[in-house]
């Protein structure tokens, strides 16, 4: 258990969000289109896994050995592309691609196109299934590495999320972790005027998993959620993280209509110098 | 009371009867799921929901959809004891041109929805139920569900929506007979704490005995009281509830063995003639 | 292993044969969404339970888990019936098995109306057409117990998702084991020069049977199980008809967007000839017996001789 972490980690990590989030607002911008609310809401979790808790091999990018993480709430892919430039997976100048036409970086996760991407997602509600098969996998291969899948907090709607945990549950799967990126809103508004989630808490532990919950922008609390994850053994983990959607930029938090509408160039300005200011 | 309850008891054995007989006569159907469901089919048919046989598509009726498609030779007896066709059509079940399908069809005569395809019919409830609050009727919509069917996923869409639009007027019954197709719920996916689960979504829950009618009446009148909130029955049930050789074994989900049935069949024919006046002349 | 002319259900011999190449390749897993029973996947787990995944009534889940686990290497065999997988998981088996191509075998029993008494909710009779617009997928229906074993130790070798439809109830065994099968080879089963009558699946025997007595009528009939959809056989096509001028097509399945559509699509922009579809015509079926409702839906040898009779004459007219 990590009681006291590294002032030196927390800072260096706090560095790399800021970075992700200025990447992730410029290549928005840059392709007109995207979802920067969600993208935003993610990004110290992201950073946190890519930048401390994930095992990674650059020298060979399908080691079969790596950690593999999903992004179920593919739209919010900005923030993964964005990390995996930064830790090296392909030139960060690419990100300007985004969206484009013959661009590695598709509008939602693709596995076959972008070097570093686990699995294709952009359908909502799909990707804890897949990690489940990984896990699997990995159990029956005797092999240790870990899977890291993330859901957005509307994307729970989706019935085979349901299925899921139970699958989870049924096979024991202590290697691995789900972090539901709680920000509370989906695109037509928020949970509680689209479809209720509370007590969320409580349903998660009804389907018997092992329930974390941490304040997704505090890298302290991350981190130990994560290790609390590792030492949790027969039962998966799921990390509800509260978060804030457009977290960062003042004018998008807590703002639906930023679910995916791209800055125009004075909103970037203002945006960019936010980030860069705190 | 008392009257009331041994009436209904002797309609229950009744249509575990026809269950019997309908399934050995077609040669294939799902036995253990009808007969676990027997007695709570009953209760609704002869008790609880307000339902005109002569009219089957009356519009205040209550709805009942029977979302475990596959036990559909306990609604089609239930359907028939009450007059909404006649009995000897049970004869017909599963036989090419006949209205009494392998599972349950909206075309057939008393059968609110189609069903078969698990995982659904709590959705289609919901929907009736939505219908209902809008155009201020005061139908109910009853869904039963298998225990094996809340492995999907669409019945947990289903269960989140319900209590989101604070459907009062729906109310979904577990039929808890702790087995599958493959096997017990806890080999095949464990189930955990159904009343935990059904909580976490915020609906009433009321537990019972699926075969004690003292339980399962007053748990109906419960749930008519119960405002705002969606309530589920969870019903403790035995499959192949009243059959020996079929209670708790999972082999008998579909027919396993059609002699033995037709065997039985006969036993439990010539028992009931002797046994009671109420059921010699309604048996064939 | 299988005798000519017993009837056996297709679904038994893919239980059996997935337990066969169990024991050769550690790397096959298979899920199960709680019909093993009846998809005979239960054999596989009872022989290699660690290999054996129960994912419950959750076709969905099932499918991604599917789609996850091919993309750790393995071969991964999905069960379930055709209803389910085509339909209830269409989206799971498009968006992350074919467009990621990884290598999942969708092996469903309960194709067409061969889960007769069943009723409409469990017969599967669009599944062939879903699953054939789907970029990248191949899609297969075996006609008897040999070649079913045939293609689906073929599967195991096949790069990418297969989409493979089994039987039911039994259908007769027609091959004997010295035949040989290959994904996307169709099999010239019997020579002739009045008309080519294609067929897939459990309609392949009736095709057969349809033959027998057109011969006695004076016309030969080519007969060819087309087992493989897509990518469909092409030049078996052309080399029949091009002796024969006409064709029909005979499939347990809607008329469209099955073999009818694949074949009669190549041929009209490539041999157009007089061509007759059998199969459902913009219905649902119903519970009964499987020769009954053959019967019924005009689905039947009767039917298969009647439009062949058409096609013959279609083709003097033309002349
Ligand atoms: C199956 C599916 N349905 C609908 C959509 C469209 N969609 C994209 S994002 C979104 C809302 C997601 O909300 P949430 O999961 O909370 O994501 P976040 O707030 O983290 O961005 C919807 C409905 C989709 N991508 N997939
Ligand atoms: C979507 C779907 N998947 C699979 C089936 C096949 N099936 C029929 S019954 C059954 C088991 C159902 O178990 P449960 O809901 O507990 O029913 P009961 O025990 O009450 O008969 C399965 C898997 C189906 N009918 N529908
Ligand atoms: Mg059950």
């Amino acid at each position: 258990m990590v009681d006291t972490i590294n002032k030196n980690l927390v800072s260096f990590l706090e560095e790399k969000a800021t970075e992700l989030r200025i990447n992730i607002l410029k290549m928005i911008h840059a392709a007109q289109s995207g979802h920067p609310g969600g993208a935003l809401s993610a990004a110290e979790i992201i950073t946190t896994l890519y930048c401390h808790e994930m095992r990674i091999n650059l020298d060979n990018q399908r080691d079969p050995d790596r950690d593999r993480f999903i992004l179920s709430k593919g739209h919010a892919c900005p923030v993964l592309y964005s990390v995996l430039a930064m830790k090296g997976f392909f030139p960060i100048e690419e990100l300007a691609t985004l969206r484009k036409i013959n661009s590695r970086l598709q509008g939602h996760p693709d596995m076959k196109k972008t070097p570093g991407v686990d699995f294709t997602t952009g359908s909502l509600g799909n990707g804890l299934s897949i990690g489940i098969g990984m896990a699997l996998m990995g159990k029956l291969d005797k092999k240790d590495f870990r899977v890291y899948v993330m859901l957005g907090c509307g994307e729970l709607d989706e019935g085979i999320v349901w299925e899921a945990f139970m699958a989870g549950t049924k096979f024991k799967l202590d290697n691995l972790v789900v972090i539901i990126d709680y920000n509370k809103l989906q695109l037509d508004g928020d949970n509680d005027e689209v479809m209720p989630l509370e007590p969320i808490v409580d349903k998660l532990e009804a389907f018997n998993w092992n329930v974390i919950r941490t304040n997704g922008h505090d890298f302290n609390q991350i981190i130990k959620a994560f290790a609390k994850a590792r030492e949790t053994h027969n039962k998966p983990t799921v990390i509800v993280a509260d978060t804030i959607k457009g977290k960062g930029v003042s004018f998008m938090e807590n703002k639906v209509d930023w679910h995916g509408l791209a800055p125009d160039d004075e909103q970037l300005k203002i945006a960019l110098e936010e980030i860069r200011g705190s | 009371m008392i009257d009331k309850t041994k009436e209904l008891e002797r309609w229950a054995q009744l249509l575990r009867y026809d269950v019997v007989r309908m399934i050995s006569n077609a040669g294939s159907g799902h036995p253990g799921g009808c007969l676990s469901a027997a007695d709570i089919i009953t209760c609704l048919y002869f008790k609880e929901m307000n339902i005109r046989p002569e009219e089957p598509d009356w519009p205040d009726r209550d709805r009942f959809i029977l979302s475990k498609g596959h036990a559909c030779p306990v609604l089609y007896a239930a359907l028939a004891r009450r007059g909404v066709f006649p009995v000897k059509k049970l004869k017909t079940l599963r036989k090419a041109g006949s209205f009494l399908q392998g599972h349950p069809e909206i075309h057939t005569s008393g059968i609110d929805m189609t069903s078969g395809c698990l995982g659904q019919g709590l959705s289609v409830g919901a929907g009736m139920a939505v219908a209902a609050k809008i155009d201020r009727k005061f139908y109910r919509t009853y869904v039963m569900l298998g225990c094996g069917e809340m492995n999907e996923g669409q019945v947990w869409e289903s269960v989140m929506c319900a209590s989101h639009f604070k459907l009062d007027n729906l109310l979904a019954i577990v039929d808890y007979n702790r087995l599958q197709f493959d096997g017990s719920v806890d080999e095949v996916l464990s189930p955990g704490s159904m009343v935990k689960r059904w909580k976490g979504f915020n609906w009433n829950v009321i537990e019972i005995d699926g075969h004690n009618i003292n339980e399962i009446l007053p748990a109906f009148e419960k749930a008519r009281n119960t405002k705002e909130v969606p309530t589920v029955i969870i019903a403790n049930t035995i499959k192949g509830k009243g059959v020996s050789f079929m209670e708790n074994d999972y082999l008998w989900h579909s027919l396993m063995d059609r002699d033995k049935l037709a065997e039985k069949c006969k036993q439990m024919k010539k028992d009931m003639e002797n046994a009671d006046s109420f059921y010699a002349k309604r048996l064939w | 292993m299988y005798k000519l002319g017993d009837s056996i259900p297709t679904r038994n011999a893919y239980g059996d044969t997935l337990v066969e190449l169990g024991r050769k390749n550690d790397q096959i897993v298979v899920f199960e969404a709680d019909i093993g029973k009846s998809t005979r996947s239960a054999i596989f787990g009872k022989e290699f339970p660690e290999r054996y995944f129960n994912i419950g009534v959750a076709e969905q889940n099932e499918m991604a888990i599917a789609a996850g686990a091919a993309s750790c290497g393995k071969i991964v065999f999905v069960s379930t019936y055709a209803v389910f997988a085509s339909m209830r998981a269409c989206e799971q088996v498009r968006t992350f098995v074919a467009y990621p191509h990884v290598n999942v075998k969708i092996c469903v029993s309960h194709g067409g109306i061969t889960p007769a008494n069943d009723g409409v909710t469990h017969q599967a009779t669009e599944d062939l057409g879903i699953m054939r617009t789907i970029p990248g997928m191949t899609v297969i229906m075996p006609a008897d117990a040999v070649s079913t074993r045939e293609l689906v130790i073929a599967a195991t070798q096949w790069d990418g998702p297969i989409y493979l439809r089994l039987t039911r109830d039994g259908v007769p065994v027609i091959y004997n084991e010295e035949t040989s099968f290959k994904i996307g080879k169709g099999i010239l089963l019997r020579e002739g020069k009045d008309i080519t009558i294609i067929a897939i699946g459990d309609m392949v025997s009736k095709a057969l049977d349809a033959r027998d007595i057109l011969s006695k009528q004076g016309i030969l009939a080519e007969v060819i199980d087309m087992h493989t959809i897509k990518p469909l056989d092409e030049s078996i096509i052309l080399d029949s008809v091009r002796k024969t001028g006409g064709v029909v097509t005979v499939e347990d399945h809607q008329v469209e967007c099955g073999l009818g559509s694949a074949v009669s699509e190549f041929l009209g922009e490539n041999y157009p000839i007089p061509i007759q579809r059998i199969g459902l015509r913009n219905t649902f079926a119903e519970s009964g017996e499987y020769e009954l409702l053959l019967k019924k839906y005009k689905m039947s040898v009767d039917d298969i001789i009647s439009g062949c009779f058409k096609v013959v004459g279609r083709k003097k007219k033309k002349r």
